[in-house]
């Protein structure tokens, strides 16, 4: 008799994903559903699908799923919250949906201490647009709008949004994971776990930050992406926790 | 005793799975092409596969399931 | 029904809640941050939610999530707010989401003035925001109009699922009139069993969204929302007629502007004149028989507005050449007085 020890988690659409290969949403995608399988809450469990390359996500959970502008998911997530605060929110937003155009959304809904979780990928490039300059893109990288390298007296600094939200006191949980390594995905996993938790028991604003790749956008092939994302992204994107005020009654 | 299963036309050939195998048994069928037209990834080698799901958990397209044969 | 003087902006608010709307998303901007105001004072009082946004563009995805999420919601606010809404009502009719918008219009352009104005006309009825959408945008000009208009806005909005604008000025919402609140009863509306409110894993999902990547699909939404749109036009328009029995020539005119129009058809009554008024009440849908069916009974039409001249457009659409159809205003907060009004009419008497 086989017993199965790995397979496609329920709360996950039984749909191909429209991702390019090697995209690390795929995997965050899995993550969520996993966490929502586990904690039993795919029934109370409201989505927010961003505009970016994840603009599709609301195809691909089993649970209530609403499409935002662009940026706008942490307001159109306070809605259906204030609506009805017994459900489970989360947003699933891009480094442009959130730290671009949606910055004071975003920046509110932790300040206001939304009992909302977000979970944001921080790929440093515009995906679906293909491969513009993001507010996190590092100095010097290229991509379609910095040609010659992201200039610093041109286009500034990339933002580190767990740092910044880490600031407000509304925040209740905040941090920074990869999908780079098992390691990791499994660390990001148990984040994502801890976010949801913290909103069940109403203890305030949850993100946890996802350093993800884009192969396409990167001009790597999906192994070399993951090796750049160590290399480039995590010595200016620290891992770990930024703000955890989970423990004691909040 | 383990069996590795690859839905091998949602496989889109990134080969993520292959790098993180500790026994380096996850490999690219270079003899065919799925229906999208990539290398899909799979498992020969069945036998040596150890159950640890590090292909499953990494692959981008949740395309692989792992069984475990009882006792 | 006990009658109380009540402040446009506070009557608008109080009619929200007495027609069950228990969500609120606010921005302050003169002339209408009243309405906001009573609601943070009110909403807690009844179980329901008032939140200050962070901008307007906030507010109005916020009632975008709350529509979504199956309750009565409101937002409202002054013509520079509702510019930055204009992105959120686009999204709002393109997810066929019913919510009800509130503009206490001033003058404009840019940053304008705070006086009342009819400037937005255009932006409302011509849809602001990106693609074929309409919003059924209704124009009261007594407080007490007002608080039924509200009331209707969220039956109208709820019964075909998309965002109707109540179009007030700055007047309106600051004035004061004695108001009586009739007694709401919401059972005769549809249920909202595509809300997300979380499968119970009973349902299937429900997706709220308005992105159809596929052409042929979009078309097929868009032209049914049209059908929509249609209906609405034969079933739902509003308008208050006066003297257009024996009358030369026929002010259009709405809102505030109305009330001043009919001080200067008095004018004219005792200056041997005859001279009617046509009020729409809905802006859209237009009243367009109404006006086609008066214009060859009459000398002139003259449109009257707090602008240079918007609604003047549609009254000639409507007129289609029947009679000439004239237009007399004053826009950047100005307001019209009879006598000026007067001057108009015996000029194309």
């Amino acid at each position: 008799m086989m017993e199965t020890i790995f397979e496609r988690p329920k709360a996950l659409a039984d749909v191909p994903f429209h991702y390019c290969p090697g995209c690390t949403h795929g995997i965050v995608h899995r993550l969520i559903a996993e966490v929502i399988d586990e904690l039993g809450i795919e029934g109370d469990t409201i989505g927010v699908a961003p505009v970016g390359c994840a603009v599709f996500a609301y195809n691909y959970f089993n649970c209530d799923m609403q499409e935002a502008a662009h940026g706008r998911a942490p307001a159109v997530a306070t809605g259906i919250k204030r609506a009805n605060p017994e459900n489970i929110i989360f947003t699933y937003q891009g480094d442009g949906d959130l730290a671009a155009i949606g910055t004071a959304e975003t920046v509110h809904a932790a300040t206001r201490s939304e009992n909302i979780t977000i979970i944001f990928l921080n790929n440093a490039i515009y995906g679906m647009t293909g491969g513009q300059m993001a507010p996190t893109s590092l100095v010097g990288q290229v991509t379609q709008t910095t040609p010659y390298g992201r200039k610093v007296e041109m286009q500034g600094y990339p933002i580190r949004m767990s740092e910044m939200l880490a600031t407000l006191e509304g925040s209740s949980f905040i941090k920074r994971c990869s999908v780079d390594s098992i390691k990791n995905i499994n660390d990001t996993r148990a984040s994502i776990k801890k976010a949801f938790q913290c909103q069940i028991d109403k203890k305030g604003f949850s993100m946890v930050e996802v350093l993800s790749t884009c192969p396409t956008n990167w001009g790597l092939s999906p192994a070399e992406s993951m090796d750049w994302l160590r290399d480039n992204m995590m010595p200016y994107y620290p891992l770990g926790v930024y703000k955890d005020v989970t423990g004691g009654d909040r | 005793m383990m069996r590795v299963i690859f839905d091998e036309d949602g496989c889109k050939g990134c080969e993520l799975c292959t790098t993180v195998c500790p026994k380096k048994i996850v490999v690219m069928a270079k003899d065919r092409l799925n229906a999208k037209g990539f290398h899909p990834a799979q498992v020969i080698e069945q036998d040596k596969c150890i159950g640890c799901r590090f292909c499953a958990m990494i692959c981008p397209d949740v395309v692989i399931k792992i069984k475990k044969r009882k006792g | 029904m006990d009658k109380v003087l009540m402040k446009g902006n506070e009557a608008i608010a109080e009619a929200a809640i007495r027609a069950n709307c228990r969500h609120f998303f606010g921005y302050p901007i003169t002339p209408q941050t009243e309405i906001s105001a009573y609601m943070a004072k009110r909403m807690s009082k009844v179980g329901g939610t008032f939140l200050q946004a962070e901008s307007e563009v906030a507010a109005i995805n916020m009632v975008y999530g709350a529509a979504g999420a199956g309750v009565r919601v409101m937002t409202s606010s002054s013509s520079p707010g509702i510019s930055l809404k204009m992105e959120g009502l686009s999204y709002i009719a393109g997810a066929d989401l019913p919510c009800v918008i509130v503009n206490i219009v001033r003058a404009g352009p840019g940053l304008g003035g705070i006086q009342p104005a009819q400037s937005d006309y255009f932006q409302a009825v011509k849809g602001g925001g990106h693609g074929d959408y309409r919003m059924i945008v209704i124009a009261p000009s007594s407080i007490q109009e007002t608080v039924d208009c509200t009331i209707d806005a969220f039956d109208l909005a709820d019964k075909y699922r998309m965002p109707v604008m109540l179009m007030g000025d700055g007047m309106l919402g600051q004035m004061m009139e004695p108001v009586s609140f009739p007694e709401v009863k919401t059972d005769h509306l549809p249920k909202k069993d595509w809300a997300t409110t979380g499968t119970k894993m009973k349902r299937k999902a429900n997706i709220i969204n308005s992105l159809y990547i596929h052409p042929e699909e979009l078309e097929e939404v868009i032209l049914k929302r049209e059908e929509k749109y249609n209906t609405i036009y034969e079933t739902e328009v509003k308008y208050h007629t006066e003297g257009l029995e024996n009358a030369d020539v026929v002010l259009v005119a709405y809102g505030t502007t109305a009330r001043i129009a009919k001080a200067a058809i008095a004018l004219a009554k005792q200056n041997g004149i005859k001279a009617g008024l046509i009020r729409p009440i809905t802006l859209w849908p237009f009243p367009t028989d109404i006006i086609a069916k008066t214009a060859p009974n009459v000398k002139c039409m003259i449109s009257v507005e707090m602008s240079t001249g918007q609604m003047v457009e549609d009254i000639r659409l409507a007129v289609n050449g029947v009679c000439p159809v004239h237009f007399y205003g004053r826009t950047g907060g100005a307001v019209p007085t009879p006598t000026a009004i007067f001057e108009q009419i015996r000029r194309y008497a």
